[in-house]
């Protein structure tokens, strides 16, 4: 898919004398993994669409060091924040949005005791936003219309952050038939990527997670299934090809259904 | 006179023996590192509140939480008796509370209700442990002692609600009979139906009283020292528990601040290098927790319903959050007996880290914090597993080799996999 619009760096504003009022966040696997760049995209294209006067660090970006932390590499993590909270305070930035909920929690609750305090929001809070403020409207006949819809919780975004409702209330504006699945909200099943545990071989079990999560996903007989994280979409797409459900269930960010049923 | 005699010698060894083991147990928990969590009291208050008092958490699952709540009211409620006996036995007075009259005979009538509904749920819970195969109740953490542990306390609180019941059948029989010493007092609406199985005759009457009155105190007062030793401490710790709950979000991890000054050196090389004492990066042992990890652990119930919504643990695999906690206390009764005989604590050879706890189970955590949501008295195993993986890989480095990859992709590509920085934003362009 082309790009019929530019997308802004910081840089690039800076050298033109301007600042941006929010800065998107893309994250590792929306930078460089193919699916979730397609999600990077639709989301800058919802930017763009309603004006937003926004950019991304480009090349200036590094990986918040999430998986650093979580795997107890905390030397790595503090490197990595440190490094990028320079250059955030050198642009002065004030409010991030990210399309990642890891990169979520770590700006949120683990940069401001190393120096960086920003107000930060997931995607799926600014696409809820923007509906509420009438800046985005589902087109009339989009293709979500009384489609199968469930939802699945990032861990990230659910429980560590307690945000269940805004990526609900994006779905509930599509007129869709919406589900829960049986583990949900707070009491939401891992799609098995968190903890690093993305970057590695699970330990011997009997099952891997994702396929114990698309089970909950089939019993629920949704079409398709919102993620709201690029690991969880990874997890969900694999465990949807091992069950050879390809036909039957479709695995779609929010930001994806949303710039689609705008028809962005 | 000899009875309360006798009685007040019970009791107070009772007193005297839980005040020492509640001693041990505050000073273990003590050895654990400092950790700030007396901030905000009124939002403490307010948790405590909630998740302790309210039982808000039980709720996640009805049926337990409906039959935990009659124990629980039941047991808070017929300590009011307890009041009335430890009176009685010290005085050598009878239902001395009676002079309340018909509040009295009110209180009797809801204990009666109350013990009746203790004694069917604890029948129900022993049903559920040993009959049904509920999955949070299996796991090789729940073989041998811990099993045994929860059978003891169920058959000790229906063995203590029988003899309560029986004691007021045979002291309403006695009413009846208008037995001397025994006044008209109390009402039975459930006992009652015991009195058919009791002697005529006003001796026998009396020593079933009797027996049934000092077999009930004294279970009390054994119970109250085993609860020292046993999963059951969660009646006293869920509410200091609850009230030091991490307030921030779930998400975050505590920050190690000895290794922001390296860091900040290491960045900022005009920058003194940190001075001071070298402390150990991450946990190894007990004494590496903090306070709150210790305590945790000395208030799980061993109710597993972080287990059940491990997903690694319910994907079959070794890592069982409740087994973390049983680990982190037993390791830390073991290295509090070492200072009893001791006086310190010396170097055994052990450590939570391998001894208890293996590599296999601290990296299949995904940090999803199902088990920290779910535990009804807001205990963070999550914590302690973090912990012990920044141990491994900070002071040992040994960590699985694809994360020593993705550590090292980190730090030379700024990404967690094998792309270049200056390729970060081609997406951007295609």
């Amino acid at each position: 898919m082309e790009n019929t619009f530019h997308v802004p760096t910081v840089a690039e504003l800076m050298a033109k004398g301007q600042t941006p009022d929010l800065l998107f966040w893309v994250g590792c696997a929306g930078s460089f993994d193919e699916r979730a760049q397609r999600i990077t995209k639709d989301i800058c294209k919802i930017l763009n669409h309603v004006g937003l006067n926004y950019a991304i660090l480009g090349t200036e970006e590094s990986c918040t060091g999430d998986p650093a932390k979580r795997a107890g590499n905390e030397f790595l993590f503090q490197m990595q924040a440190m490094m990028n909270i320079e250059i955030l305070n050198g642009y002065e930035i004030k409010k991030i949005v990210t399309a990642c909920p890891h990169c979520f929690n770590t700006l949120k609750n683990e940069y401001p005791e190393l120096g960086g305090t920003f107000e930060v929001i997931h995607h799926t809070q600014l696409i809820q936003d923007l509906i509420d403020q009438g800046k985005l409207r589902p087109d009339d006949g989009h293709v979500f219309k009384g489609k199968k819809i469930t939802y699945h919780d990032p861990c990230y975004l659910g429980r560590a952050n307690e945000v269940y409702e805004a990526p609900r209330k994006v779905l509930e504006s599509l007129d869709a038939q919406l589900s829960e699945l049986k583990r949900c909200r707070s009491n939401g099943l891992c799609c098995g990527a968190g903890g690093a545990q993305m970057f590695k071989e699970p330990e011997p079990g009997n099952k891997d997670v994702n396929i114990e999560r698309i089970e909950d996903v089939i019993e629920s007989k949704a079409e398709i299934v919102a993620a709201a994280c690029p690991f969880c979409m990874t997890m969900l797409s694999d465990g949807v090809k091992i069950k050879e459900k390809e036909q039957e269930i479709q695995v779609l960010d929010i930001a994806e259904i949303t710039a689609r049923a705008n028809k962005l | 006179m000899i009875s309360q005699l006798i009685f007040f010698i019970l009791f107070a060894v009772a007193i005297v023996f839980f005040a020492r083991n509640a001693k041990k147990i505050y000073r273990n928990i003590k050895l654990g590192r400092a950790t700030q969590r007396t901030d905000n009291p009124g939002e403490r208050f307010r948790i405590m509140a909630m998740v302790a008092l309210g039982q808000q958490k039980m709720f996640k699952k009805p049926l337990a939480a409906i039959l935990h709540v009659f124990v629980y009211v039941g047991f808070c409620i017929i300590n009011i008796e307890m009041l009335e006996i430890v009176i009685d036995g010290l005085f050598g007075t009878h239902r001395v509370l009676s002079v309340m009259g018909s509040f009295y005979d009110f209180l009797i009538y809801a204990f009666e209700w109350l013990a009746l509904a203790v004694l069917v749920s604890c029948v129900i819970f022993f049903i559920r442990r040993n009959v049904l195969h509920i999955y949070r109740f299996g796991g090789r953490e729940l073989l041998k002692w811990p099993r045994t542990d929860a059978n003891i306390i169920l058959i000790t609180e229906i063995l203590l609600m029988a003899a309560f019941l029986t004691m007021n059948a045979a002291d309403g029989k006695l009413q009846q009979l208008g037995a001397d010493g025994y006044h008209t007092a109390g009402a039975f609406p459930v006992s009652q139906y015991l009195v058919g199985l009791l002697p005529d005759n006003i001796n026998g009457l009396v020593m079933v009283e009797r027996f049934c009155w000092w077999f009930h105190i004294i279970g009390v007062l054994l119970f109250l020292n085993y609860l020292p030793l046993s999963k059951h401490l969660h009646i006293i710790l869920a509410f200091p528990n609850t009230y030091f709950s991490n307030l921030t979000p779930k998400g975050k991890l505590n920050n190690i601040e000895s290794v922001t000054a390296e860091v900040k050196a290491m960045l900022d090389p005009s920058l003194p290098p940190p001075s001071g004492e070298v402390t150990r990066f991450g946990v190894k042992d007990v004494q590496d927790l903090t306070w709150k990890n210790l305590l945790d652990a000395y208030t799980c119930t061993e109710c597993g319903r972080c287990t059940a919504s491990c997903p690694a643990n319910i994907t079959g695999k070794l890592l069982s959050p409740r087994k973390i906690m049983m680990d982190t206390r037993d390791r830390v009764t073991e290295v509090g007996k070492q200072i009893d005989q001791k006086g310190s604590f010396e170097d055994d050879g052990k450590s939570l880290l391998d001894t208890y706890i293996t590599r296999e189970e601290i990296w299949a955590c995904i940090s999803c914090n199902a088990c920290v949501e779910q535990c009804p008295v807001n205990i963070n195993p999550l914590e302690i597993i973090i912990g012990l993986r920044q141990y491994a890989v900070m002071e040992e480095s040994q960590a699985p080799s694809s994360i020593n990859g993705m550590f090292s992709n980190l730090e030379n590509n700024g990404a967690p996999w094998k792309y270049a920085q200056a390729d970060r934003a081609n997406w951007a362009n295609q």
